[in-house]
């Protein structure tokens, strides 16, 4: 027995031994984070100040214009507001109900599973291809135009493998026993993804949305190939009209031009005034991505409180 | 295994159905009480996993107002025996049923392919292993099976909510909190529970799949307590890895091995007089 077990000397110092490994991953692992961290920071801070003298109210207000001094990110910035609702309005209800149709209701079969390995594929294509799709097909085939839809509809296909994988994550987050419950008093399959999995899965679901949205304001790509203008000195028409029916939806067909692209245009310009603007743009879009996960974070924390198992 | 029972095949009357029910190997001559009408009855049931055979040729009377229970080591089917009596098998693919369950008095085969499971999930009730309330508001979990059925009117949806929350003993507890989150409630009371959700729909028979397996003694003794009481009201299935508790809840015992029923009997002839060898190996913990 004496010759298998190791003296308390001897387990000592393997203990100091295995503990250096601790150690060593530790700093490792603190390294590792530091390199991203930093770089995002640096990234950040020179862009910061960079733009700093720009980032005034005027700048909001403004729209693009020949002199740096007086150029501003109004266009920009309602352009990207409005292609993201529309992007929202059609990759959500698609994305979920796809995500809930995989889920709950079709058969497990290779058919199913090619369709899940393609989705799947479809996050990693490059987003110039889905830009090329759209100016073929939402452009010249269907006759959208040059527009706030286009661009739009085209993010939507970007970020659709997104929503649709979480929302199968959401959805298997909830337990099978859940499921059984709802189906054991009687409930049919709608009524359970209505009253069971849509609720118990939203806040996962939400996140996923916001992610996929954060991704898709930063685009540049896409819109471009579909042919988004680099210069706008007018608005949208809005959406509420003072005639009835007081709803229009021409706004969807304007032309538009979002802050990605208001960007790019500004950094291709000769005059060094211009890289101020477009440092202070890039700070605008950061915190506005920034703003977009943060409150998916809330979002969670606070649908998620209620629902446990 | 209990071959004389699969020769009857039409219950007609209930005269003959008393006389039949009881097994007929069964040593005569005990002088026992008449047994209870049939509420329902398995026939020749066999059910696959995929190509697994997983029950075979299972018949058994259930007995209304009556609590039986099965028995049996892990894996020798009498979950899935359970789970066929509210087609819960049907949630899965490549699942497959042979023979009957039929439910009387208007004997309905709640196997029939043109019986739509749902249906029959509305006449027969389940309590799971895991308490598994929703994590929606108390009332909501008491009412969901009402609401499911269309029932909208505000009154009796709390009426209903009320008077399963008494069945199920917890009304007390959670009468003035019904508005809280059914999952912030102790082990004990969730089971409960969900006993108050499946009892709110008026089931004809309930099933209970190891309902006390997750709670701790006192909450267990409770939920015991409570099965006793509802069998005046709903027909009882209960699985129990527990021996002990099929003593004390049930009326008959059906001790299930490899997907066979053993043999099925009074509790107490089970559990003193067996008839067979193997069941009384396992009773007596020679074995399982």
């Amino acid at each position: 027995m004496s010759a298998i077990a190791p003296s308390r000397t001897e387990v000592r110092r393997l203990i100091v031994r295995a503990r250096r490994l601790d150690v060593l991953f530790v700093a490792l692992g603190i390294v590792a984070l530091g390199i991203g961290f930093a770089t995002f920071v640096a990234l950040f801070l020179d862009m910061l100040i960079d733009g700093w003298s720009r980032l005034r109210p005027e700048f909001f207000t403004q729209f693009p214009s020949r002199r740096a001094g007086q150029a501003g990110i109004l266009s920009a910035w309602v352009g990207t507001l409005l292609v993201m609702i529309v992007t929202a309005c059609v990759a959500v209800p698609l994305g979920v109900a796809a995500g809930i149709y995989l889920e709950e209701y079709a058969p497990k079969n290779w058919v199913t599973d090619l369709i899940e390995i393609n989705i799947t594929n479809l996050a990693g294509v490059p987003s110039i291809v889905y830009g090329l799709l759209a100016l073929g097909l939402f452009v010249y085939a269907f006759g959208l135009g040059q527009s706030v839809q286009t661009a739009g509809l085209t993010l939507a296909l970007l970020i659709l493998p997104v929503v649709i994988v979480a929302t199968r994550e959401a959805i298997r987050s909830i337990p099978g026993m859940i499921r059984e419950g709802a189906y054991a008093v009687g409930a049919t399959r709608w009524q359970t993804v209505k009253d069971h999995i849509i609720p118990y899965s939203t806040p996962g679901i939400l996140t996923g949305v916001i992610i996929g949205m954060s991704r898709a304001i930063g685009e540049t790509a896409p819109i471009i190939t579909i042919g988004a203008l680099t210069f706008i000195a007018f608005l949208p028409p809005p959406p509420v009209t003072g005639d009835f029916p007081f709803l229009s939806f021409e706004w969807l067909s304007a032309p538009f031009t979002v802050m990605p692209i208001q960007m790019f245009n500004w950094t291709s310009r000769p005059d060094p005034a211009f890289h101020a603007n477009a440092a202070a743009a890039g700070t605008i879009l950061v915190f506005m991505t920034l703003a977009m996960n943060a409150l998916a974070i809330w979002l969670r924390f606070r649908l998620r409180k209620n629902i446990k198992w | 295994m209990v071959t004389d029972m699969e020769a009857r095949t039409q219950p007609k009357a209930h005269a003959t159905m008393l006389g039949s029910a009881q097994p007929g190997a069964m040593p005569p001559g005990t002088g026992e009480e008449p047994a209870p009408p049939l509420k329902a009855e398995s026939r020749r049931l066999s059910f696959h996993y995929g190509s697994f055979k997983a029950l075979k040729d299972v018949s058994m009377p259930v007995h209304e107002h009556r609590v039986t229970a099965l028995i049996g080591p892990s894996g020798c089917g009498k979950s899935t025996f359970l789970r066929c009596f509210n087609r819960m098998h049907d949630l899965y693919p490549g699942n497959r049923y042979d023979g009957q369950i039929v439910l009387h008095p208007d004997n309905t085969d709640l196997l029939a392919a043109d019986v739509d499971p749902i249906e029959v999930r509305m006449r027969v009730s389940m309590v799971f292993q895991k308490p598994n309330p929703f994590p929606k508001s108390i009332y909501e979990n008491v009412a969901y099976g009402l609401r499911v059925r269309g029932v909208r009117n505000k009154n009796l949806l709390d009426e209903k909510v009320e008077e399963s929350l008494r069945g199920a003993a917890l009304w007390d507890e959670v009468e003035n909190r019904l508005n809280e989150v059914g999952s912030n409630l102790s082990g004990g009371q969730q089971q409960r529970l969900c006993i108050a959700r499946a009892l709110a729909t008026d089931p004809e028979i309930m099933l209970f799949d190891e309902p006390t397996s997750a709670l701790d003694p006192i909450a267990t003794a409770s939920i015991e307590e409570l099965i006793s009481e509802l069998k005046k009201k709903v027909t009882i299935l209960i699985v129990t890895h527990n021996m002990q508790q099929a003593a004390r809840v049930s009326d008959f015992t059906a001790y299930m091995y490899l997907g066979e029923l053993v043999e099925f009997d009074k509790t107490d002839t089970i559990f003193f007089k067996p008839r067979r060898k193997e069941t009384e190996d396992y009773i007596t913990g020679r074995f399982g």
